[in-house]
């Protein structure tokens, strides 16, 4: 038997198992029945983390060659290239929404706020790991300033790029909003953060896959509901994609 | 009984008694047939372990590179890479490159496209790219393979299942015995001692693939997801990072890929009918 022979068999006795599965994945009750594993895996790493448990952090000889940029690698929207040409230097994130009160900071007041270092490992979907040292404000410190309402369940990031299916964004709950790692980072391995890597002003939400943690973030919404923003899914990819909103796995 | 066990092994006739009569099955005849949780959990298992291997073939897709250690990425050395050159696909292990075109790399679509892609279209869940679809098939079916094996286990560590039928008998460890088995093997011949379901060499397969190779893809599988690694360091830390669990789930599977054909081969060759029977119905009364 040649290969080709060998592989075109296999390719035939798969077929029919195959055509079964390709079938039933585009069966919508099929699909909404695979999506219960999210609300379960959601509730059993829930239960197991508790609130505050940290992802782990390394030495900083732990750290790669590199943290890839990926998904967006240079935004071209006409707004952002004009910050980027002058150093971002009027670059101001925005919190509103279910908030006592809405606030624009400046970048400047920002990166003047307390810092907070970590060195953690970023998990990209794709299976892919790189270890980096990011530096920013933590995100409940912003959250105080502006007083989130007891109405507010969710955070939207609205960012600034924006890719074919639309302009990116994401969300998360408060209970990762609030957790001790969850920041607004602004540098990566001690410089300004790369354009690649979502500068000025990225998520870092350190429990949660790469696709999570929104880059060139300009206005963080407090929602009572994150389905209601953009396509419903909580995020671009969830969107555009599919992928889960719960991305701890 | 003590004769036929000396025959197996004449040197150690005085460890032979080891099996408690009450739950030995009849000794006239081998019966091969299992109990309902024992089936259930077969079948349980080849569709979980199908669609994730299938699913898990698709993720791989996505990043079709394999590290060891924390960290791996496309700017980091990998030691096994499947990828194309121009037309070519290629598989990369250790830096030795070798052409796989047609199979893995690139590959000829139903529609006699060639397309640019790790593992083709026929192996994986879905056949077409969907990273996320192929995610939301493995992690379904992740919890029946994760939970089936978890009540299996109790169930037969219970039932006296395991201390039964796949147990190893202290004679059976004694090197001329293992010997004896693999010979035995290699000559197409099966059979087991009386009143035992398995000889030595399916125990210890069974061993390994149960205990060993089936919790370690959940283990490395844990290891990979950050909640899980946040909440329990352990997993991946035994393995020394989540690219090295990433690796070792690679590894297993394809290893357990190797399990099944073997099985269903060995199945086929001896006593096929009698095989499947014991493996559904159950027992023939």
């Amino acid at each position: 038997m040649t290969r080709r022979a060998l592989v075109g068999s296999l390719a035939v006795a798969s077929g029919g198992l195959l055509s079964g599965c390709d079938a039933l994945n585009a069966n919508q009750g099929w699909r909404d029945t695979l999506r219960l594993a999210e609300t379960g895996n959601m509730a059993l790493q829930r239960a197991i983390q508790g609130r505050d448990r940290l992802a782990r952090e390394y030495s900083p000889r732990d750290i790669g060659r590199s943290v890839p940029a990926n998904g967006t690698r240079a935004p071209t929207d006409a707004d952002y290239l004009k910050q980027a040409a002058t150093g971002f230097t009027d670059w101001t994130l925005t919190i509103d929404g279910l908030v006592e009160k809405p606030t624009r900071f400046a970048l400047g007041q920002i990166r003047s706020m307390p810092k907070q270092t970590q060195i953690t490992r970023h998990d990209c979907v794709e299976g892919w790991s790189a270890i980096g040292k990011w530096t920013g404000v933590n995100l409940a410190h912003l959250l105080d300033k502006v007083q989130v309402k007891d109405s507010a369940r969710y955070l939207v990031f609205h960012c600034a790029d924006t890719l074919r299916a639309g302009p990116y964004y994401e969300s998360i709950d408060m209970e990762d909003a609030r957790h001790p790692q969850t920041m607004m980072a602004w540098a990566l391995n001690d410089e300004l953060l790369p354009i690649g890597n979502g500068a000025p002003l990225r998520l870092r939400v350190e429990r949660h896959l790469g696709y999570k943690h929104a880059k060139y973030v300009r206005r963080i919404e407090a929602v009572a509901d994150y389905r209601l923003a953009y396509g419903g899914g909580g995020g671009y990819w969830e969107d555009a994609a599919g992928y889960e909103w719960y991305a701890g796995i | 009984m003590t004769d036929m066990i000396a025959a197996l092994d004449p040197a150690e006739p005085a460890l032979a008694p080891q099996a408690a009569p009450d739950i030995a099955p009849p000794v006239s005849e081998p019966d091969h047939s299992h109990v309902l949780t024992t089936r259930i959990w077969h079948w349980v298992n080849l569709v979980s372990l199908i669609a994730l291997f299938m699913s898990g073939l698709m993720i791989f897709n996505a990043h079709p590179r394999l590290y060891w250690g924390e960290y791996g990425n496309r700017d980091e050395p990998a030691w096994l890479v499947i990828g194309q050159q121009g037309s070519r696909g290629f598989l990369e292990i250790g830096g030795q490159r070798i052409d796989t075109t047609g199979l893995l790399g690139r590959y000829e679509d139903g529609e006699g496209q060639m397309r640019s892609r790790a593992f083709p279209g026929w192996a994986t869940i879905p056949s077409d790219y969907s990273l996320a679809d192929g995610r939301h098939w493995h992690f379904f079916f992740a919890w029946f393979f994760a939970f089936g094996l978890l009540f299996f286990m109790a169930f037969s560590l219970l039932n006296g299942h395991i201390r039964s039928m796949i147990a190893m008998r202290a004679a059976e460890w004694h090197p001329r015995a293992l010997w004896r088995t693999i010979v035995d093997h290699a000559r197409f011949d099966f059979h087991t001692a009386p009143g035992e379901a398995y000889n030595p060499l399916q125990k210890l397969s069974y061993i390994a693939v149960i205990f060993v190779m089936l919790p370690l893809m959940i283990i490395t599988g844990l290891a990979m997801s950050p909640g899980t690694d946040a909440a329990l360091h352990f997993p991946s830390m035994m393995f020394g990072g989540r690219q090295t669990a990433r690796s070792i789930h690679f590894i297993i599977a394809w290893s357990l890929i190797g399990f099944m054909l073997l099985h269903v081969a060995l199945v086929i060759v001896h006593k096929p009918l009698t095989s499947l029977r014991g493996m559904t119905i159950g027992h023939r009364r």
